[in-house]
C-alpha cells in the first residue's frame, strides 16, 4: 500500500521502510519548540526527572512570544526561567524581546524548518510548518521535555484527508477564507487524529503566507497536522533562508485516504467564524443579509495572519480612511522583520493615520493574555484562530474570526463588512 | 487500578481555554492552576469537586490549545478519571504523559448524567454506573501506552 506525505516523513524519521495507519512509532526530531507559557512546565519536568543534557542545542527553539514584553511579574519570572535554561544548555535558538517574533511566523522566516522535517512544538499551532512540506505537530510540555532530552517523540501514524485544490482565489479572498470554509464544512473534530494533506493544481496560486495560514488552522479541525505538497513556491521561500539539504517527499500515487475533498478556490467567498467555535462559519454574502453586527475591537495579527502580506492587504483597505468611532483597531506585526518591512514600506504610517495602534510582536490578545482584552459583552473581529468562550477576555465577550481584508473593512465601518470599493 | 466517584458532566468540544483560561497561564504551579479549573464553563466546579470524582463529557474533549496546564489542573483538582466520547489528540497524549487516567467510551459518555455514582476498572475497561445499574465497555489502551502509564508517565518511562 502506498503512503501519504505524512506517512512517508514519519517512516523516514522512524527508520522504517513503511508505516501503516494506527502503527505506534518513535520518530527522530529535527526541531523541538516551546514558548514562554509551555516551556516552564517542560523545564520543571526535565529537571525533576534528573536530565542534565539536551539532545542537540541547535535543534531546540525557545520563543518568548505569548506574554511578552512581560505583562506582569509572574510572566517575567516564566521568561527568566526559560532564559536561565537557555543559558545553561547554550540553546542556539532562544528568542526574547528585541529579536522575538510570534513563534510560527518566526521559525519559517529564520529557515529553521525545511521540507520533510519532523517537528514537535509545545504549542497547538505548531502544525503551521506543514505549509513547508514538513510533518509538524503540537504536543504538550512533557513531550517537549522528552523531546529536548532524547530528540525523539512517539506518534500514532495517522490516516489522511486529501484536499484537492483547483482554480484561483478571487480578489480580497485569502487562505484564511479557504481554511475557515473547510472547518465550517468538516467541523472542529472533522479531521480528529488525521492529517489534512493539500495538493492539486490550485496550489500554485496560493502564496506561502496563504499556506502558512491554512496549515496553522488544521488544529482547529482537530487534525494532527496539515501539510502542503512541496512546489516551486515552497522551494523559493526556503532558498536563502538555510543551507540545510532536504529531500522532497510526495504522496505515493496509490496512497490511501479516509476521504478526498475537492475545493474550487474560485468559489470561496470571504468567510467569518461566529462565536464560539471556528466551525460556525458564514460567508460575507450571508452576513450582508443579516442585521448589522456592531463591533468594539479589531485585531490584525497572530501566528495565523500577522505576516507581511496580511498587513499589506489591511493597509490597502484602510489607506486614506479612518477607523469608525468607537472601534479600537490593533495591528500586530508577527516578527521584527515584518515590523521593519512594514515600517520601510509605509504600512505603519497608513495604519497610524487611519487611527489604528501598532504593537510589538506578541501573541497578546489572541489568547486573552494582554494588549487588547475585551470587556463584558464586547465584540471583536479578529484575524486570529480561536473564538472560544472567554478566549479574548470576559466570558460574555465575542470573537468573530476573519481575514485581514474583512477585519480591516470592518474597522472602517464599525460592523462586520466586506471591503467597500 | 480502580476509581469510584461522583460525576461532573459537560458537553461537546470542551476546550482547554475554558478548562484553564490563559489569563492564569503566568504560573506553572499545580495548586494555583487547580484553583481556576473549569472557571469559564463551570464557576462552581472548584467548590463542588471532591478527591476521586469523575469528569464525563461528549465529543472532542480538550480541543484547542496544547497547554498541559489543562490536564494538570484537572488532575490536581482531584479528578480520578475523565471519560469522553472522543478526546482532542493533544489533550489525549498530555493526559497519558502526566498520568491522568482517561477513557474513550461513547456509550458511557452519552448515558452518564451529572451526579451519577460511577465505578471504573482500568484493567478491564469496564465502567459501572452504580446509580443507573448499567455497565459500559471502554476501549482498552494499546500496550505501548499502558507501559507509559504503568511506569508513571512519559519521562519516567524514558528515564527507566
Amino acid at each position: 500500500m502506498g503512503m501519504t506525505m505524512t506517512q512517508k516523513i514519519l517512516a523516514k524519521h522512524a527508520g522504517l521502510e513503511t508505516v501503516v495507519p494506527g502503527q505506534l512509532i518513535r520518530a527522530k526530531l529535527d526541531m523541538v519548540l516551546g514558548n514562554d507559557i509551555t516551556s516552564p512546565v517542560a523545564i520543571n519536568e526535565f529537571e525533576k526527572s534528573g536530565f542534565d543534557s539536551v539532545f542537540d542545542r541547535t535543534k531546540i527553539s525557545l520563543v518568548m512570544d505569548h506574554f511578552t514584553p512581560n505583562k506582569d511579574i509572574k510572566a517575567a519570572k516564566q521568561c527568566q526561567q526559560c532564559r536561565n535554561f537557555a543559558d545553561k544548555y547554550d540553546i542556539l535558538n532562544y528568542y526574547d524581546v528585541g529579536n522575538v517574533g510570534i513563534e510560527h511566523a518566526l521559525l519559517p522566516e529564520k529557515g529553521l524548518v525545511v521540507p520533510s522535517d519532523c517537528v514537535i512544538g509545545a504549542d497547538s499551532h505548531t502544525c503551521t510548518y506543514g505549509a513547508l512540506g514538513a510533518f509538524s505537530t503540537g504536543v504538550g510540555s512533557t513531550d517537549m521535555a522528552a523531546g529536548m532530552a532524547t530528540g525523539e517523540a512517539w506518534f500514532k501514524v495517522p490516516t489522511a484527508i486529501k484536499f484537492n485544490l483547483t482554480g484561483k482565489l478571487g480578489k480580497w479572498v485569502s487562505g484564511k477564507d479557504v481554511i475557515l470554509h473547510i472547518i465550517g464544512m468538516i467541523g472542529v473534530d472533522g479531521a480528529l487524529y488525521q492529517s489534512m494533506e493539500f495538493t492539486g493544481e490550485g496550489l500554485k496560486s496560493l502564496s506561502m503566507d496563504d499556506r502558512l495560514c491554512m496549515a496553522n488552522m488544521a488544529i482547529e479541525a482537530g487534525a494532527k497536522n496539515g501539510i502542503f505538497e512541496v512546489d516551486e513556491v515552497t522551494l523559493a521561500y526556503v532558498k536563502g533562508r538555510t543551507d540545510r539539504q532536504f529531500e522532497v517527499m510526495k504522496a505515493d500515487p496509490d496512497a490511501e485516504y479516509s476521504r478526498v475533498i475537492d475545493i474550487d478556490l474560485s468559489e470561496i467567498r470571504p468567510t467569518v467564524s461566529f462565536p464560539h467555535l471556528p466551525e460556525n462559519t458564514k460567508t460575507i454574502d450571508e452576513i450582508a443579509k443579516m442585521d448589522k453586527i456592531k463591533i468594539d475591537q479589531v485585531v490584525i495579527g497572530s501566528c495565523t495572519n500577522g505576516r507581511y502580506s496580511d498587513l499589506e492587504t489591511a493597509a490597502k483597505v484602510v489607506k486614506g480612511k479612518k477607523v469608525a468611532k468607537g472601534v479600537r483597531a490593533i495591528v500586530i506585526p508577527a516578527t521584527q522583520q515584518i515590523y521593519l518591512d512594514a515600517l520601510k514600506n509605509g504600512l505603519l504610517e497608513t495604519f497610524i493615520e487611519a487611527g489604528m495602534v501598532v504593537s510589538a510582536p506578541t501573541c497578546g490578545p489572541c489568547l486573552g493574555g494582554h494588549m487588547g482584552i475585551l470587556a463584558p459583552g464586547e465584540r471583536a473581529v479578529s484575524t486570529t484562530n480561536r473564538n472560544f468562550v472567554g478566549r479574548m477576555g470576559d466570558t460574555t465577550s465575542e470573537v468573530y474570526l476573519a481575514s485581514p481584508a474583512i477585519a480591516a473593512a470592518s474597522a472602517l465601518t464599525g460592523y462586520i463588512s466586506d471591503v467597500q470599493e | 487500578m480502580k476509581a469510584h466517584g461522583i460525576v461532573h458532566k459537560y458537553g461537546d468540544n470542551v476546550d482547554t481555554d475554558v478548562i484553564i483560561p490563559a489569563r492564569y497561564l503566568n504560573t506553572a504551579d499545580h495548586k494555583e492552576l487547580a484553583s481556576h479549573c473549569m472557571e469559564d464553563i463551570d464557576k462552581d466546579f472548584v467548590n463542588k469537586v471532591k478527591p476521586g470524582d469523575i469528569m464525563v463529557a461528549n465529543m472532542n474533549f480538550g480541543c484547542g490549545s496544547s497547554r498541559e496546564h489543562a490536564p494538570i489542573a484537572i488532575k490536581e483538582s482531584g479528578i480520578a478519571c475523565v471519560i469522553a466520547s472522543t478526546f482532542a489528540r493533544i489533550f489525549y497524549r498530555n493526559a497519558i504523559n502526566i498520568g491522568l487516567p482517561i477513557l474513550e467510551c461513547d456509550a458511557a459518555a452519552k448515558d452518564i448524567d451529572a451526579g451519577n455514582e460511577v465505578d471504573i476498572d482500568f484493567d478491564t475497561g469496564i465502567i459501572t454506573n452504580v446509580t443507573k445499574g448499567r455497565t459500559y465497555q471502554a476501549q482498552p489502551f494499546p500496550d505501548f501506552i499502558k507501559e507509559i502509564i504503568n511506569k508513571g508517565g512519559l519521562l519516567k518511562s524514558i528515564k527507566g
